[in-house]
C-alpha cells in the first residue's frame, strides 16, 4: 500500500522583525495563517485539521500554546497537534501535516510554525541550569562554535568561508521582502569586522533573533488538482534522530543527516542532489553550516564543502543556489525557521518567489531542517510535477 | 484504512522519584513495553513521544529520551508537546501511510519536581489568564461548580467517584493512591482545596512514564493472539477561554467520540482522563455512557496520573484488558489544556 499524493497548495508568510510588538503571538500566527488561506484560495471553514509547531515554549513563556492558540486558528471543533522536535521543528511539523494527508486522513490541513522570540531571550532559554548536570550556559553558538572548529580542522577551509556564506546570504535577502535582516552594504570587510563572539563565530555570521511564523495549506492530490494556483507536490519526506552524545559520534557530520537524506534521496529518485535540484533551503543558522550540510547532504565529497561556497557554486546566480531566500542567517523565527526552508522551497517550484526567483530546469528543490546538538533532521523535496510513480 | 493495535503496554509510577532521572524512569518501561511486543526493536519502524518542558524545568525534556530509546543507528523519531496519547495519534496516522507497520509510543515526566497544579497554570491565556494564576484546580473548580449545578450532582456524587478510584486501583500496580476501605465519607472528611474540590477529588501527583507499541494487521496479528484493534481514533479542540464555551458539558469529547464511532456497539469498559472527580461523570454523559459500561477500572487518573503520559496510560488498560479477554470492547480517552479544552477517543476492539 503506498501513501496518498500531497502538496503545498497555500504559503503564508510574516515578515520577520527582532520584536512585532504590533501583534499578539496569536496575531502573529494568523498573519501567516490568512496570507497561506487566501494563497490557497481558501478558508478557515475549508480546513480540515491545524497543526503547529515551535521551539520550546519557554521561548515565549507559555505551556504549550497549541491550546491559547485554539480559536485564533480556527481549529475550534477541529483536531489540532502540536510538535516540537527542537530548531527542526518546522520541518517536523510540515511533515506530520502532511502526512495527515498522506494518510488519507484528511483532504485540508494548515500548517503553523512559529517563534515570537521577543517575548524572552532564547539563548538564556536554551540555557536553564538543570541539577546535576553540566552547566553549559552557552546558547547555541556557544554548543556549535567547537564543532566548526572541528571541520575547520579537518577540512582545510580558508577561515573566512564562513565569511562569503554571512555576506552571500544577506545579499540574497535583500531581494526578500520579508527577511529580517537587510543590509544593503554587507561586505567581507564589515563582516570581518565585527565583533567575536565564539570564535569563529563572529556578530555577522549569526542568525538574528526574530518574531515571526510560516504557513502552508497542504491538500491532498484531488484538492491540489483543483488549485487555481500552482502548487508544490511532496516527492518525499525524511526524518531521523540520534542521541547528543555516543562514542564515536560524529558531530561535524552527524550520521542522523547523512540517513535521513539518503532515505529522503531514495523516496524522490535524486541521485546527484547538485544537479537534480534547482536549489536548495537549508538550515544554515551560523554561516559555517552551509559547507558542512553541502558535505553532510551528499551535494559534494566530504572535505569539499568550502570550495563550493567559496566558488560560487551556492550564491544566488550558481549552479546550485543554497538559500536564496536569505535563509537562516536573514530570519530567524525559530520555530518557524525550518517551516520557512520547506516553504520557501515550494515557492520556488510554484515559481513564486518574486525577486529571488531562481531559473527552474528540473523543478526539484530541497528544504531541510535540523535542531538539537545536530541530532535531530527534518527534510522534504518539493516539485512543480506529481511523483512520476 | 489500515488495522492497527495496541500489542504492549507498560508503566511506572511513584508518588516521588527521587533515586531517578527522566531517562532512568523511562528506560526499564520502553525495555518492557518492547520485549512484551514480541516486536524486535530494530523492527519498530517509528518513535513518538510526549512531554512537557515546563515540568521538567529546563528546554527539550523529549531529548533526553532519545537516549532511553536507544536510537545508534539513527531512528525515525518525533515528538509532541502533548500528552502521549497525541503521540499515539501521529504514530498511528503514519502507520496509515502504508510506510511502516508499526512504532513505539511513550510519555514520562516528574510531575513532583514542582508544584504541577500551579506549573500547568502556564498553559492557559498568556494575555488574560496568567496574569492572574488561577491554579489548574482553582479553574477545574469552575468547572465541577457548573457541572453539578446543571445536572444536581452532589459533592457526595464526587466522592463516590473518589472512593471508587481508590478501591479499584488496589489492583494497580501503577497506583500511587489506593485504598481498598475508601468511602464517600472518607473522602468529605479530606481537605477542601478549590471549592468544591477536595483533596481527594484531585490526581495525586506522579512520577514516571508509560510506553505502548502498535503495529499493523499481519504483524500484530503474528505477535499477538488478541490484538487490541484501534477501531476508532479521533480529537478534538476546543476554544480555550473558560468565558466562551459551555464548562459544565464536554462537546470536544461528545464530537470526537462521534467521529471515533463510540456509540456503535455496546462498551464494556472505559478509562477516562478524568484528573478531578467530576470530570468522570462529565465525560463519561459526553462519551454517552451508561451503567452497563466499567468506568475505570484501573482507578484511572485519581490513582495515579503521570501528567503527559496519563492519556496513553487510558489506551494502555483498555488494551491490556482487551488482550486478556476480560472485554471486548472499549472507550479510552486523553484530555489536555484547563477545564478539558482538547479531548482525544479512541476506541478499541478485541475482534
Amino acid at each position: 500500500m503506498g501513501a496518498n499524493l500531497a502538496a503545498v497548495v497555500g504559503v503564508g508568510q510574516t515578515k520577520h522583525r527582532s520584536s512585532r510588538k504590533d501583534v499578539s503571538m496569536a496575531g502573529l500566527l494568523r498573519e501567516a495563517a490568512m496570507e497561506a488561506l487566501a494563497d490557497a484560495g481558501m478558508t478557515w471553514a475549508d480546513i480540515d485539521a491545524v497543526v503547529i509547531g515551535k521551539a520550546p515554549d519557554m521561548f515565549e513563556g507559555v505551556a504549550m500554546p497549541e491550546l491559547y492558540l485554539a480559536d485564533a486558528l480556527g481549529a475550534v471543533g477541529k483536531p489540532m497537534m502540536r510538535v516540537h522536535t527542537a530548531g527542526s521543528v518546522g520541518g517536523s511539523t510540515a511533515i506530520v501535516a502532511t502526512k495527515l494527508v498522506t494518510s488519507g486522513i484528511h483532504k485540508r490541513v494548515l500548517t503553523v510554525g512559529f517563534e515570537k522570540q521577543s517575548e524572552s531571550n532564547a539563548t538564556w532559554g536554551l540555557s536553564v541550569p538543570m541539577p546535576f548536570s553540566a552547566q553549559l550556559a552557552a546558547g547555541a553558538g556557544g554548543y556549535f562554535a567547537p564543532l566548526i572548529r572541528g571541520y575547520i580542522y579537518r577540512s582545510g577551509a580558508p577561515r573566512n568561508t564562513g565569511h562569503v556564506v554571512a555576506v552571500k546570504d544577506r545579499k540574497a535577502a535583500l531581494r526578500n521582502p520579508k527577511a529580517h535582516l537587510h543590509i544593503p552594504d554587507i561586505s567581507l570587510e564589515m563582516v570581518e569586522a565585527s565583533p567575536m563572539l565564539w570564535d569563529p563565530i563572529r556578530y555577522l555570521d549569526t542568525c538574528p533573533s526574530s518574531d515571526g511564523a510560516m504557513a502552508l495549506v497542504i491538500g491532498a492530490e484531488d484538492v491540489a488538482d483543483a488549485s487555481a494556483g500552482p502548487v508544490a507536490w511532496v516527492h518525499g519526506m525524511a526524518m531521523r534522530s540520534e542521541p547528543t552524545m555516543f562514542a564515536r559520534r560524529d558531530q561535524v557530520n552527524p550520521l542522523a543527516g547523512r540517513a535521513c537524506a539518503k532515505d529522503l534521496y531514495t523516496q524522490a529518485g535524486i541521485t546527484n542532489p547538485r544537479e537534480d535540484f534547482d536549489c536548495a533551503e537549508v538550515y544554515v543558522p551560523f554561516s559555517w553550516y552551509e559547507p558542512m550540510w553541502l558535505e553532510n547532504l551528499g551535494f559534494c565529497p566530504e572535505g569539499d564543502g568550502w570550495k563550493l561556497t567559496q566558488a560560487g557554486a551556492t550564491a544566488p546566480d550558481g549552479d546550485i543556489p543554497w538559500n536564496p531566500s536569505g535563509g537562516v542567517l536573514s530570519s530567524n523565527p525559530i520555530g518557524a525557521s525550518g517551516m520557512v526552508r520547506f516553504g520557501e522551497a515550494a515557492q520556488q517550484v510554484r515559481e513564486r518567489a518574486g525577486d529571488y526567483q531562481v531559473e527552474l530546469k528540473t523543478g526539484r528543490t530541497l528544504g531541510h531542517a535540523y535542531g538539537g546538538g545536530s541530532q535531530f533532521f527534518s527534510m522534504w523535496v518539493v516539485a512543480n510535477h506529481k511523483p512520476s510513480s | 484504512m489500515r488495522d492497527v493495535a495496541v500489542v504492549s503496554y507498560a508503566a511506572s509510577s511513584v508518588a516521588k522519584e527521587t533515586e531517578f532521572n527522566e531517562v532512568e524512569i523511562i528506560v526499564p518501561v520502553i525495555h518492557n513495553a518492547i520485549a512484551e511486543s514480541g516486536i524486535p526493536k530494530a523492527d519498530i519502524g517509528f518513535v513518538c513521544s510526549g512531554s512537557i518542558d515546563y515540568l521538567f524545568g529546563g528546554p527539550f525534556a523529549f531529548v533526553a529520551g532519545v537516549d532511553a530509546v536507544g536510537a545508534v543507528p539513527p531512528i525515525r523519531e518525533s515528538h509532541v508537546e502533548m500528552d502521549a496519547a497525541w503521540a499515539l495519534y501521529e504514530a498511528w496516522c503514519y502507520i496509515q501511510t502504508g510506510e511502516i507497520d508499526s512504532a513505539l509510543i511513550y510519555g514520562f515526566s516528574k510531575g513532583s519536581i514542582g508544584d504541577p497544579f500551579d506549573l500547568l497554570t502556564m498553559q492557559a491565556d498568556p494575555y488574560y489568564t496568567i496574569p492572574l494564576w488561577p491554579s489548574t484546580s482553582d479553574m477545574a473548580a469552575l468547572q465541577a461548580r457548573a457541572f453539578m449545578e446543571r445536572t444536581g450532582r452532589t459533592e457526595r456524587d464526587l466522592a463516590e467517584v473518589a472512593a471508587r478510584a481508590q478501591r479499584n486501583a488496589v489492583t494497580n500496580p501503577y497506583a500511587v493512591r489506593a485504598d481498598a476501605n475508601a468511602t464517600a465519607d472518607a473522602m468529605l472528611a479530606t481537605a477542601m482545596v478549590s471549592d468544591p474540590l477536595r483533596e481527594s477529588d484531585l490526581y495525586p501527583v506522579s512520577d514516571g512514564a508509560v510506553a505502548v507499541v502498535i503495529a499493523a494487521d499481519d504483524v500484530a496479528r503474528s505477535v499477538s493472539k488478541r490484538p487490541a484493534w484501534i477501531r476508532g481514533l479521533d480529537h478534538r479542540i476546543e476554544a480555550h477561554s473558560l468565558g466562551v464555551r459551555d464548562i459544565s458539558t464536554s462537546v470536544s469529547t461528545s464530537l470526537a467520540a462521534r467521529h471515533a464511532g463510540v456509540s456503535g456497539a455496546p462498551v464494556d469498559i472505559a478509562e477516562l482522563h478524568a484528573q478531578f472527580s467530576h470530570e468522570e461523570l462529565l465525560l463519561a454523559e459526553a462519551l454517552g455512557l451508561d451503567s452497563s459500561t466499567t468506568i475505570n477500572p484501573s482507578g484511572g487518573p485519581l490513582a495515579s496520573n503521570v501528567i503527559m503520559a496519563a492519556g496513553l496510560a487510558r489506551i494502555g488498560e483498555i488494551a491490556t484488558r482487551i488482550t486478556a479477554g476480560a472485554a471486548n470492547r472499549g472507550v479510552a480517552h486523553a484530555t489536555s489544556g484547563p477545564c478539558l479544552q482538547q479531548n482525544l477517543v479512541c476506541v478499541l476492539e478485541g475482534v
